[in-house]
């Protein structure tokens, strides 16, 4: 499912690089990937989506080598097979609930807002436990009902890949493990691969395999 | 896409913050079309006017004061001329003189002592009531009736023109004979009295009891001092402050009839010959009174309006590019607030055009409101601008 090969990546007048010469994560794999802040994790995710690009080797996911893609594709690539779940939840405060799932489906071309998209919001909301939440702002929802609001917009493409960044780092130790399983749980209804960045070392054994990214990072000289 | 739906969306969060931005759009675009709107309404009616004033005859001042105190009845005082200049003017056979004397107000509103031919001149109609009959008699205009909600029967009182003048005369109280059809016009806001109505309130004329019948009816002080050929009255004797069927004949006038003052007399000659005539009358520099027409006053007014406006097209523009770059502030402004969701949407995948149009469309939305306010608001202020300008040529001075 994701392949890199010999990816090298330094932020512009950075101290940082990251190299990477090999990784590989299977189809519908669940992986977490863990290491001190500043090893180049959210890099990494990154790279995978096409946000950034390698200043050398090759990035694949799925048919698709997203280091070789231009601007345009890349976008359209992202929004169209892969989905996110933030930290931060990146919802839109103006918007209620049920249209920060839809919002995807607001900002590209790419995608077309029809009944059959709609109806399978309000299923996943239901199978996410926030159907009764829909109409609220993102102000009149808990962290927890925010992050499955997060999640129901990241698989409502159905992404073969779902990155998360710290999915959990912003909630409860009770809501923590909950959150995830929801995570997992419709990901795997939607057969897609989750490659997620995680702090919290409690969450591991949920996850089928773990990269510790202390690996691949080099300080400059 | 949805970029309109999102841009709506953001617009009804944030509510008061595009309420503001609309008004303050809708007041830039606004302001200029008023302004032109009120000044035009202004020309018009100043241009109106003077068209349908031949000439007017005051004494030598500024002409503009004597023009916008007879055509509109300001407060600008020319100096007084007296009736025998409207006499002169008769007696010439040039051209028919209407005197008027504009100096008094009721609540407000300007009383104006003329005659009958003032009505038939300006072809003003009684809606209500009858013309001018009697001493002390008021035919009111159409606003004044509306404004004060008087009919005929009612009455009103003169205001004073010094209340601390202990000297002064003591208001009029003149009934309301009849009241004038609507014209649109300065008439529309005057009360209209015989002229030697307005000698009465100035104490040029007055009536009162016989001070001998007083005086032996055993009212103190009404005679100070008696002898054959003359009696002194006293300040005791009572004034009647209201002139009715029953003490109109006690009503009388001091001093030489030709000397009673008048603020202006509209000439209108019957044709252009007899109006030249007229006009060379009065050119000689001695000559104590002058002769206007009002159009070249009203022009020369116009063209210093002309250069006010241009000077004021200026500073609306700097206003309103002042106004615009705060506009455009406060949308790059709200535009950095909302980075994080920029680069949320960024990397869901949208690309930078879809940004710039959600922008565009809240832009686009706020605009058009604003444009519709601004269009609702410059059509009423369309229809009130002739009643505008009016006010404001009828208040100014």
């Amino acid at each position: 499912m994701i392949a890199l090969r010999e990816v090298s990546f330094a932020y512009p007048g950075g101290a940082f690089r990251l190299s990477v010469p090999a990784l590989d994560v299977a189809a519908g794999e669940r992986v977490a990937v863990v290491g001190p802040s500043g090893s180049g994790k959210t890099t990494l995710l990154n790279l995978v989506a096409g946000i950034l690009v390698p200043a050398s080797g090759s990035v694949r996911v799925g048919e698709a080598e997203v280091s070789a893609l231009g601007d345009a594709a890349r976008r359209a690539f992202r929004i169209q097979k892969i989905g996110f779940v933030f930290q931060d939840f990146g919802l839109i405060d103006y918007l209620s609930a049920r249209d920060n799932v839809l919002h995807p489906y607001r900002i590209t071309d790419a995608l077309t807002l029809d009944a059959d998209t709609r109806a399978r919001a309000e299923a996943l909301a239901e199978k996410a436990g926030i159907a009764d939440k829909l109409a609220r702002r993102p102000k009149a929802l808990s962290q927890g009902e925010k992050q499955r609001v997060a999640i129901c917009r990241a698989l409502l493409t159905r992404p073969s890949l779902v990155l998360a960044d710290e999915a959990t780092g912003n909630l409860d130790p009770d809501t923590k493990g909950a959150i995830l399983d929801l995570l997992f749980e419709r990901a795997a209804a939607e057969k897609a691969t989750v490659l997620a960045v995680t702090h919290d070392h409690e969450l591991l054994p949920r996850f089928d395999r773990v990269i510790d990214f202390r690996d691949f990072r080099q300080k400059a000289a | 896409m949805g970029t309109l739906y999102l841009a709506g969306q953001y617009l009804r969060f944030h509510f008061w913050r595009s309420l503001v931005l609309v008004l303050a759009i809708a007041l830039i675009l606004t302001v200029p079309v008023a302004i032109h709107l009120l000044l035009g309404a202004s020309e018009r009616q100043l241009t109106a006017r003077a068209e349908a004033t031949p000439l007017l005859i005051g004494a030598r001042g500024s002409t503009l004061d004597l023009v916008m105190n007879s055509l509109y009845f300001t407060e600008d005082r020319p100096p007084p001329a007296s009736i025998a200049a409207s006499d002169a003017v008769w007696d010439s056979g040039l051209a028919t003189a209407i005197p008027l004397y504009v100096r008094f107000q009721a609540q407000g509103a300007p009383i104006v002592g003329t005659t009958l031919d003032y009505f038939d001149f300006r072809g003003l109609t009684i809606a209500e009531g009858r013309g001018l009959t009697l001493l002390g008699d008021a035919v009111i205009g159409a606003e004044v009736a509306r404004r004060f909600a008087l009919e005929p029967g009612d009455s009103i009182v003169s205001s004073p023109e010094n209340l601390f003048d202990l000297a002064g005369v003591y208001p009029l109280k003149m009934p309301v004979a009849g009241v004038l059809a609507p014209t649109g016009t300065p008439d529309d806001k005057a009360i209209f009295v015989d002229i030697k109505t307005t000698w009465v309130i100035q104490g040029i004329g007055h009536g009162h009891d016989e001070p001998l019948t007083a005086a032996a009816e055993g009212q103190e002080g009404a005679v100070l001092a008696e002898t054959p050929e003359n009696v002194v009255a006293g300040a005791a004797l009572v004034t009647f402050n209201e002139i009715t069927q029953e003490n109109i004949d006690s009503f009388h006038f001091h001093g030489d009839p030709e000397s009673y003052p008048v603020s202006a007399v509209l000439a209108a000659p019957p044709d252009v010959r007899s109006g030249v005539i007229l006009r060379g009358r009065y050119l000689e520099p001695d000559q104590p009174l002058q002769i206007v027409v009002p159009e070249d006053v009203v022009n020369g007014l116009l063209a210093d309006i002309f250069q006010v406006r241009r000077v004021l097209d200026v500073v609306v523009l700097t206003i309103a590019i002042a106004a615009i770059l705060a506009v455009a502030l406060a949308f790059f402004l709200a535009l950095q607030l909302r980075r994080s969701e920029i680069e949320t949407i960024f990397k869901l995948g949208c690309r930078r055009a879809t940004i710039a149009r959600l922008v565009t469309a809240e832009v686009v939305i706020i605009l058009g409101i604003s444009m519709i306010v601004a269009g609702l608001t410059t059509l009423m202020i369309g229809r009130g601008t002739e009643d505008a300008a009016l006010w404001l040529l009828s208040t100014q001075g």
